[in-house]
C-alpha cells in the first residue's frame, strides 16, 4: 500500500535526507540496544581475565565454558531454578483460572450488574491499600513463608482481565452464543466447549504475560519467603548479582593490598559466575520471546483499543 | 447496555421480569466471577480496610481494631522529620526525569519506525529493542552494576578510553537519578512503541495521498497527519503516567541504592517498605504509603481534568 503511494512520485532530496536521518537513528537504537547484549553473551564464555581487564569488549576472548560449568555445579541456582518453574507454572494456571472465565463474564452484555462489576474491579487499579496492610493480610492468612504468598496475591490483575474482556467482545460474536442458548447449551459448556477453543491467542498472550511476570519477580519473595530453600532463581541472583557486588563496590575503597588481592581472586569467580547466570535466567525467555513476539504485541494492542 | 434502556422506558414492568430472568438464566456467569471477586476482596479490599492502621497504633496482638487510635500523630510525625522533605523531592525528580526522557522516545522511535519499509531491518530493530522488556529487574541491576564497577565496568572503562574521568556512578549521589532513568529507558523505549505503532496503523492513507499531491515532504506528513493522529493515545498514556508519578519503580530503586547514594535514591516507597517491613512500624509505614496513594489519586484526578478541558480525550 506505502509502495503504491510512494513509487509513482520520485522522493525528493529532502526526503532522502529525512529517510537517512531515519535510518541512521534507528541504526544508534540497533547498537545501543543490542551491545550491552552481545557483551554479557561472549563475557560469559571469554577468560575472566580478559573481560575484567576490557580486553574482551565485543566478540569472546579465550573461550571457557567454566563459568557455566560453575552456574551447573551450583545447587542453590538449580534449586532456585526448580522453585521459579514451579511457581510459574502454578502461578500462571491460577491466573488463567481466575482472569479468563471473569473476563468472559464481563465481556457478555447480558450480564447483569457487569458495570459494577467492572467499577468493583477497576477501582483497585487507582487505589490500593498499600505495601504493609497488605503484607498484614497475607499474613493473617498463614501464607508468610509458603508458596501460597507468591502466587495468592498477584491470582488477578486488572489490566489483563480488561484485555481479556476486550478480545472476547471483539470476537466471539453474539450470534454464536444465542444460537448454543437455543440449543439448550448452558453458560459452562458455551465457554468450557465453544469460546475458550475459539479464543487460543488470548489464553497464548495471558499465560505469557503472567507467565513472563512470575519468572521475573522478586520482591514477593523478599518481603514473604524466609527460608532459603524456597528462593526463587531472583533471589538467588540478586544475592550473586546484588549483594556481593554492591558490597564489593563500597567497600572497596578501604582495603589493604593483601585483602585485595584475595577479593580479586574471589572477584574473578564471581564475575566467571555472574554472565553466566545472567543468560542461564534470562535465555528461556528471550530465546522464545522472538516466535511469541507476535503474541505480546497482540496483547498489547488488544489492551490498546480500550484504552 | 443500550437495548435494554429502550425497553426499560416503553415498559418498566416486562424489563423487571427480563432483567431478573436473565439474572437467573445466567447464574453460571456469577459463578465464573466468584474466584475474581474473592481475590479482590481478600487481596485489595481487605488491605483497603486496613488502611486504618495509619490512624492507630497497631499493636499486632490486639488486632487491628483493638488497637489504640491516634489520629494523624503518624503524619505530623512523617512531616516533621528531617528527610520528608528529601522523600518527596527525589520521589518527584526521579519521576519528572523519568518522564521528560522516558516519555517522548518510544513515541520518536514509533514514528521512525513507522517511516521505514517492512523488512529485515526494521523487524531485526524491533525484535531487538523489545527483547530488554523481558529482562527482570534483578538481573537489570545485576547488569547496571556490572558495566559500572569502579574496577572491570565496561561503560567506566570506555569513558576512561575516550579521556574523561568517569564518576563513581554506583556510590555518588549525583549519578543515582541519571543512571536509574538512562536504564530505564534502555529497557522499555523499544516495548513502548507497540502501543503507538498500533495507533499509527489507523492512519488514513488517503491523507498521505492528498498530502503528497500539494508536495508536503515525508517529515512534514509525519508532523501533520501522523502525529495528530496518535495525539488521543499520548494523551492517554501521559495521564496513566502522570497518575503514576510516585508510583517510581522502587523494586529496582531497592536494589540500587547503597547507605552511600541513599541521600538521592530514597522515595518514599523505598522508605515505606523498610519502615515497614524492615523496622517493623507498621501504623508509621502506613500513614506514609496512604499519604503516597493520595497524593497520586490527586494528580491522576487532577491530570485528568485538565486534558478534558484542553482536549477531547480523556480517561472518563
Amino acid at each position: 500500500m506505502a509502495k503504491a503511494i510512494a513509487n509513482p512520485i520520485r522522493e525528493s532530496k529532502g526526503d532522502k535526507i529525512f529517510l537517512g536521518f531515519t535510518y541512521a537513528y534507528l541504526c544508534v537504537a540497533l547498537v545501543v540496544v543490542l551491545y550491552p547484549l552481545i557483551y554479557i553473551l561472549s563475557a560469559s564464555i571469554s577468560n575472566p581475565t580478559a573481560v575484567n581487564t576490557g580486553e574482551m569488549w565485543l566478540f569472546p576472548k579465550e573461550i571457557t565454558f567454566a563459568g557455566y560449568e560453575l552456574v551447573f555445579n551450583n545447587p542453590a541456582i538449580w534449586n532456585g531454578y526448580l522453585n521459579t518453574i514451579i511457581y510459574t507454572v502454578l502461578g500462571t494456571a491460577l491466573n488463567l483460572a481466575v482472569t479468563l472465565p471473569a473476563a468472559y463474564a464481563l465481556s457478555r452484555s447480558d450480564f447483569v450488574g457487569r458495570g459494577w462489576f467492572m467499577g468493583f474491579i477497576l477501582l483497585t487499579m487507582f487505589f490500593n491499600g498499600g505495601l504493609v496492610p497488605t503484607y498484614l493480610v497475607v499474613k493473617n492468612l498463614g501464607l508468610v513463608n509458603t508458596m501460597g504468598a507468591l502466587i495468592l496475591p498477584v491470582a488477578a490483575s486488572v489490566w489483563n482481565i480488561v484485555v481479556a474482556r476486550t478480545f472476547f467482545q471483539s470476537t466471539i460474536p453474539k450470534e454464536l452464543q444465542e444460537a448454543a442458548h437455543i440449543d439448550g447449551c448452558t453458560n459452562l459448556r458455551l465457554f468450557w466447549k465453544i469460546v475458550l477453543p475459539l479464543s487460543a491467542p488470548i489464553i497464548a498472550v495471558m499465560a505469557l504475560f503472567y507467565g513472563v511476570g512470575h519468572w521475573n519477580s522478586y520482591f514477593s519473595s523478599l518481603i514473604y519467603l524466609n527460608s532459603e530453600s524456597k528462593y526463587p532463581l531472583q533471589m538467588v541472583l540478586r544475592q550473586i548479582l546484588v549483594l556481593q557486588e554492591m558490597s564489593a563496590e563500597t567497600t572497596g575503597a578501604a582495603m589493604n593490598a593483601d585483602t585485595a588481592a584475595l577479593m580479586s581472586s574471589k572477584a574473578e569467580t564471581a564475575s566467571l559466575i555472574k554472565y553466566g547466570v545472567i543468560v542461564v535466567s534470562t535465555l528461556p525467555i528471550i530465546a522464545v520471546y522472538p516466535f511469541l513476539q507476535r503474541y505480546f504485541v497482540q496483547g498489547v494492542m488488544i489492551g490498546s483499543v480500550k484504552g | 447496555m443500550k437495548a435494554s434502556k429502550a425497553s426499560a422506558t416503553a415498559l418498566p414492568n416486562l424489563k423487571k421480569n427480563s432483567r431478573r430472568a436473565q439474572i437467573l438464566g445466567n447464574w453460571e456467569l456469577y459463578l465464573f466471577m466468584l474466584p475474581a471477586v474473592l481475590y479482590f476482596l481478600i487481596f485489595h479490599y481487605a488491605p483497603m480496610y486496613g488502611i486504618q492502621i495509619a490512624f492507630k497504633n497497631f499493636v499486632p496482638s490486639k488486632g487491628i481494631l483493638g488497637s489504640p487510635w491516634v489520629g494523624f500523630d503518624h503524619f505530623e510525625r512523617f512531616f516533621n522529620s528531617y528527610y520528608f522533605w528529601d522523600l518527596i523531592w527525589n520521589t518527584f525528580s526521579i519521576s519528572f526525569y523519568e518522564l521528560a526522557l522516558g516519555f517522548p522516545l518510544p513515541i520518536i522511535l514509533a514514528l521512525a519506525f513507522n517511516e521505514v519499509r517492512n523488512g529485515k531491518f526494521k523487524k531485526t530493530v524491533q525484535t531487538v529493542t523489545y527483547a530488554p522488556h523481558f529482562i527482570s529487574i534483578v538481573v537489570m541491576a545485576g547488569m547496571i552494576i556490572t558495566f559500572l564497577s569502579p574496577s572491570s565496568g565496561i561503560i567506566i572503562m570506555l569513558i576512561n578510553a575516550l579521556g574523561f574521568e568517569a564518576p563513581q556512578f554506583l556510590t555518588d549521589p549525583a549519578w543515582f537519578k541519571t543512571m536509574y532513568v538512562l536504564s530505564g529507558v534502555w529497557q522499555s523505549t523499544g516495548w513502548g512503541t507497540i502501543i503507538y505503532l498500533a495507533a499509527l496503523s489507523g492512519v488514513d492513507p488517503q491523507q498521505h495521498e492528498a498530502a503528497i499531491m500539494d508536495g508536503a515532504s515525508r517529515f512534514k506528513r509525519m508532523l501533520h497527519i501522523n502525529l495528530p493522529t496518535i495525539l488521543p493515545t499520548i494523551t492517554i498514556m501521559l495521564i496513566l503516567n502522570m497518575g503514576n508519578i510516585l508510583g517510581v519503580g522502587y523494586e529496582k530503586i531497592l536494589l540500587l541504592q547503597n547507605s552511600l547514594n541513599l541521600e538521592s535514591s530514597d522515595v518514599i516507597s523505598t522508605y515505606v517498605y523498610r519502615a515497614g517491613l524492615v523496622d517493623a512500624q507498621y501504623s508509621f509505614s502506613t500513614a506514609v504509603g496512604l499519604f503516597n496513594s493520595v497524593i497520586n489519586v490527586i494528580l491522576l484526578v487532577a491530570v485528568n481534568w485538565i486534558a478534558r478541558r484542553t482536549s477531547e480525550n480523556s480517561l472518563w
